[in-house]
């Protein structure tokens, strides 16, 4: 494999560096490195990142091929600058045994596009009531660490404490999608003063905070690590601060569009808003932000939820929930994080990287830039401009929030192992 | 339609053509043509168009009664809902539609509207006397018959005939709505 | 300048008095042997109902009638066509028929305002009542008997319900028709007090122009009109009260508590009634209890509605507000 010599960038938003890639790993880090036998990709001003890694993805593969596919899905995520996905164990059939969650790391294996790491869900069918095989899940080529029922909360306490308890005995981690059921029924949106003047049925805060609470504690009891999906409250940053403050287990991951919107924009009645957790209030946006600036939230996830236009395209209350989040997932941090002057870039790749490569024990992601480290590498030009267009998506689904908004940065250039995903914004 | 034409503001440099005294003459002139015409008036109703023709048919009912010594009945007829270009503006709010007690079927209709212009106007409240009633004969007084008609409507009592040009508006005020009495012709404004 | 009416709270009070006053013109052509007005001649109306409301219906229906229109009823009711496509599917349908108008009752809250801004179609979009979310011409046809009978049929012209004071009492979180009511008469100038249990109340209610209490007694003599929502007994069994008893006793309206509202007040039900929940026999057939006459005024007040939103070549009606996306 041919060299590469990414020139001028600044490497974790600091000084400029040159970054010598030689096959698979950075060769070297420093000024004025020789460019003889590479390829020169000339980096000034621009930002350059460890590959960003993705807690929390929904590939839809197998089952809801319409919607995404782990090529298509793994093509986003180039776009957007990832090198390695965890995908979603709430596929058709669900991944809850050896043979399906090999398929899916298989597959993202042959497109090559991005590392694909598949997570394994937590009971059987995600029915919260019989443990799916975790050990086996583990144990196979997949190598599965992360568990989660997510789309569904394993709500029964005896279960997730089962869990909790089980997978210690290969570091594994529950990945808890927070949401108190009977609370939920027929939930439609956040409760609050906007779901009372829309009539549709509210999403209370306390139905995730009540589960995050009641999480945390058996966490603490049976000495075990938890994460938290997609926290969308104030409160529910209150009770994880809280908990960290006692030394729990525990991680917490938000996701751009929490970061960024809130529910007054579902007076619109247009259902790319319609998301779980619901858009909240902008207080909670704005603890949000904070949580995730002062270390209270450890990562950002994209909860990228990919769905065909029919299912959005309709009234409110039969619309899907979710949005897809890959290809814009750095462009809305920048905005709310970067831009606010709440996190350094050196922030977003502990955040967007080397977090949640931690968390979810993605072997070969997350790591510094740094000779003799894998070459998967994120270039950014954070002085660009415009507005999301999703006809230029590489997911197969634009259920995207941020249609002909103007958001900030652009994700240049991905590498993958050495190997480039995305060149000039283009993928390879 | 004559409504449009006639409501429009009157360009400062019209002129009155009828004045208040005149207004009056032309109205008794029509009463005692009523009578006459319908021998005695006993079975008119009068029903103006709103707005200025209601005003116009109360006076006309207070004349008849001074020339018969008899009350008689005097209501208005309100054809926004019958017009034939309702789909050319917004909709307008509607006026009252007042049909004395005892209706109109069988009796002697006399419609009373200001201006006598294209004609459609009262093609209109034919249409809407219909719904209403059966009469045994309608009539109409105009105070004021400018010309320039497009459907074969004449009218059985005129104040004045008054030649216009389509350029022209003739504007009709009177001392209940505008506070006095006269009748305005004008160039139409220049768009 | 919209073509539609999607929510009570899109009226100006200029508009919602120019409903009311056409309104009570309509009215008098009910007085007439003829009931029929040509106004609408060649356009057609569709009344699209995916929740079944024969009332309601039956209503838009005479009202559109009344006016000449054709009028086109679509009923798809129940499990057969709940799913979304289904709604853009048969709006684009009709209006290829060329269909003027689309009066939409749904299930689902923003339903009609999804047909009116989606691009979906170009005709005017009527709410008949969507959800937990609003049913306008309900509240503009209160407000239309509030009007006659607490102001005068006649002195009521050109007037509002300043100072007026409402109560509505009963199921407030299910109900489209409070909802509507609160922002109507609140446009309108009136005091709206919401009288229910807590749990029947919205969580966010503290933003809206009106009161709230939950002890029905001490509202009523204060009350001009007493507005009772209907409880349906299913809510019951989601722990919203314990049983039928107690919320009679508690937010029923009898004969005992009529008696003590003020000489003048009169109770209002939007129907259908639930006779020994919210209200007695003996109140609902009272001459104070204007049931019967609300369903007449329904119909005056859809025919204003169709008349001013239909009759001309755009919409005699402004709205205060529209919602832009973002």
């Amino acid at each position: 494999m041919s060299k590469i010599l990414i020139r001028g960038a600044k490497v974790l938003g600091g000084e400029p560096q040159d970054v010598l890639i030689d096959g698979e790993v950075v060769e070297a880090v420093g000024t004025g490195l020789s460019a003889e036998g590479a390829e020169v990709v000339e980096a000034a001003g621009k930002v350059l990142l460890p590959g960003l890694v993705d807690l929390h993805t929904h590939l839809r593969e197998p089952g809801r091929e319409d919607s995404e596919t782990v090529l298509t899905g793994t093509r986003a995520a180039a776009s957007g600058g990832y090198t390695a996905v965890f995908a979603m164990a709430n596929t058709f059939p669900v991944a809850d045994t050896a043979g399906v969650v090999e398929q899916v790391y298989r597959l993202g294996q042959e497109h090559g596009y991005c590392d694909v790491q598949p997570i394994g869900a937590v009971t059987v069918g995600l029915e919260g009531k019989k443990l799916a095989e975790l050990g086996a899940m583990h144990e196979s080529a997949a190598g599965v660490t992360v568990f989660s029922d997510d789309g569904k909360c394993v709500d029964d306490a005896v279960i997730m404490r089962r869990a909790l308890e089980y997978v210690k005995a290969f570091g594994g981690v529950v990945a808890q999608h927070a949401q108190e059921p009977r609370l939920t029924e027929g939930a439609q949106m956040n409760e609050g003063i906007v779901s009372a003047e829309l009539g549709l049925g509210g999403w209370p805060a306390v139905a995730e905070e009540s589960i995050i609470a009641r999480d945390v504690l058996l966490a603490e009891h049976v000495g075990s690590r938890v994460h938290i999906c997609h926290l969308s409250t104030a409160g529910s940053v209150e009770i994880v601060r809280w908990a960290k403050s006692r030394g729990i287990d525990v991680t917490a991951e938000v996701t751009p569009h929490h970061l960024l919107l809130t529910d007054e924009l579902v007076r619109t009645y247009n259902p790319v808003y319609k998301v779980n957790p619901p858009l909240r209030t902008e207080r909670d946006v704005f603890a949000l932000r904070e949580a995730l600036a002062d270390g209270t939230i450890d990562i950002v996830a994209t909860d990228h939820a990919p769905h065909p236009h029919e299912d959005k395209d309709c009234e409110w209350a039969a619309a899907a929930m979710g949005m897809v989040g890959l290809e814009t997932a750095l462009s809305v941090v920048q905005e709310t994080m970067v831009d606010t002057g709440l996190l350094t870039w050196a922030g977003v790749a502990e955040r967007m990287s080397f977090k949640p490569a931690e968390i979810g024990r993605a072997k070969g992601h997350g790591r510094p830039v740094s000779a003799g480290e894998p070459a998967n590498l994120t270039l950014v030009d954070t002085a660009y401009r415009g507005s999301v267009d999703p006809a230029g998506f590489a997911s197969r689904s634009r259920n995207t929030p941020y249609e002909g908004r103007e958001l900030p940065g652009r994700v240049t250039h991905t590498w993958l192992r050495g190997k480039a995903t995305l060149v000039d914004g283009k993928l390879t | 339609m004559d409504k449009q034409d006639t409501s429009g503001i009157p360009a400062s440099d019209a002129r009155p053509v009828l004045e208040g005294p005149d207004i009056a003459r032309v109205l008794t002139r029509i009463a005692h043509e009523i009578v006459e015409r319908a021998k005695g008036a006993d079975d008119v109703v009068l029903l103006g168009i709103p707005t200025r023709g209601v005003f116009l048919a109360q006076r006309l009912a207070a004349k008849l009664e001074e020339i018969t010594g008899r009350k008689i009945p005097c209501g208005s007829l309100d054809i926004t809902m019958y017009r034939d270009d309702l789909r050319m503006h917004p909709p307008r709010a509607l006026a009252r539609t007042e049909i004395p007690g005892d209706g109109i079927d069988g009796r002697l209709v006399v419609l009373v509207d200001d201006v006598l212009f294209s004609g459609r106007t009262i093609r209109a409240a034919l249409d809407a006397l219909n719904d209403i009633g059966r009469p045994r004969a309608v009539q109409l007084a105009v105070l004021v018959d400018r010309g320039h008609r497009e459907l074969p409507i004449r009218a059985d009592y005129v104040g004045k005939n008054l030649p216009t040009s389509l350029r022209e508006t003739v504007k009709v005020l009177l001392a209940e709505e505008d506070g006095r009495d006269t009748v305005l012709l004008g160039a139409k404004p220049t768009q | 300048m919209q073509r539609h009416l999607i929510s009570a709270a899109d009226l100006t009070r200029d508009d919602a008095v120019l409903i009311l006053d056409t309104a009570e013109e309509m009215a008098r052509v009910a007085d007439r042997p003829i009931k029929k007005l040509p106004t609408l001649r060649g356009r057609t109306v569709v009344n699209l109902f995916f929740e079944d409301s024969t009332r309601t219906r039956i209503s838009f229906e005479a009202a559109e009638k009344r006016l000449s229109a054709d009028v086109i009823n679509f009923t798809a009711k129940g499990s057969s066509v709940s799913k979304g496509e289904s709604l853009k599917d048969t709006a684009q349908t009709l209006e290829a028929m060329g269909v003027d108008a689309v009066v939409i009752r749904h299930g689902a809250s923003g339903a009609p305002y999804r047909l009116a801004n989606s691009g979906w179609i170009d005709a005017a979009v009527i709410n008949a009542g969507d959800g937990t979310h609003q049913h306008p011409t309900q509240a503009l046809l209160d407000a239309f008997t509030m009007r006659r009978r607490l102001v005068g049929r006649d002195a009521g012209i050109g007037q509002d319900l300043a100072g007026r004071r409402i109560t509505i009492v009963g199921d407030v979180l299910h109900s489209r028709v409070a909802r509507s009511n609160v922002d109507l008469l609140h446009t309108l100038g009136a005091e709206v007090t919401l009288v229910a249990p807590p749990t029947l109340v919205p969580v966010g209610v503290e933003t809206w122009p009106c009161e709230v209490s939950y002890d029905l007694d001490s509202v009523l003599p204060k009350s001009d009109a007493v507005m009772m929502l209907r409880v349906q007994r299913e809510r019951m069994n989601a722990a919203f009260f314990p049983t039928e008893r107690e919320y009679s006793r508690r937010y029923g309206l009898d004969g005992d508590r009529m008696a003590r509202m003020p000489e003048h007040a009169i109770v209002m039900h939007p129907g259908p009634m639930v006779r020994g929940m919210e209200i007695t026999a003996e109140v609902a057939d009272s001459e104070r209890c204007t049931v019967v006459e609300q369903v007449a005024n329904g119909v005056s007040i859809r025919m204003a509605v169709l008349y001013l939103l239909l009759g001309g070549n755009e919409p005699a009606v402004t709205h205060a507000r529209t919602i832009e996306e973002k």
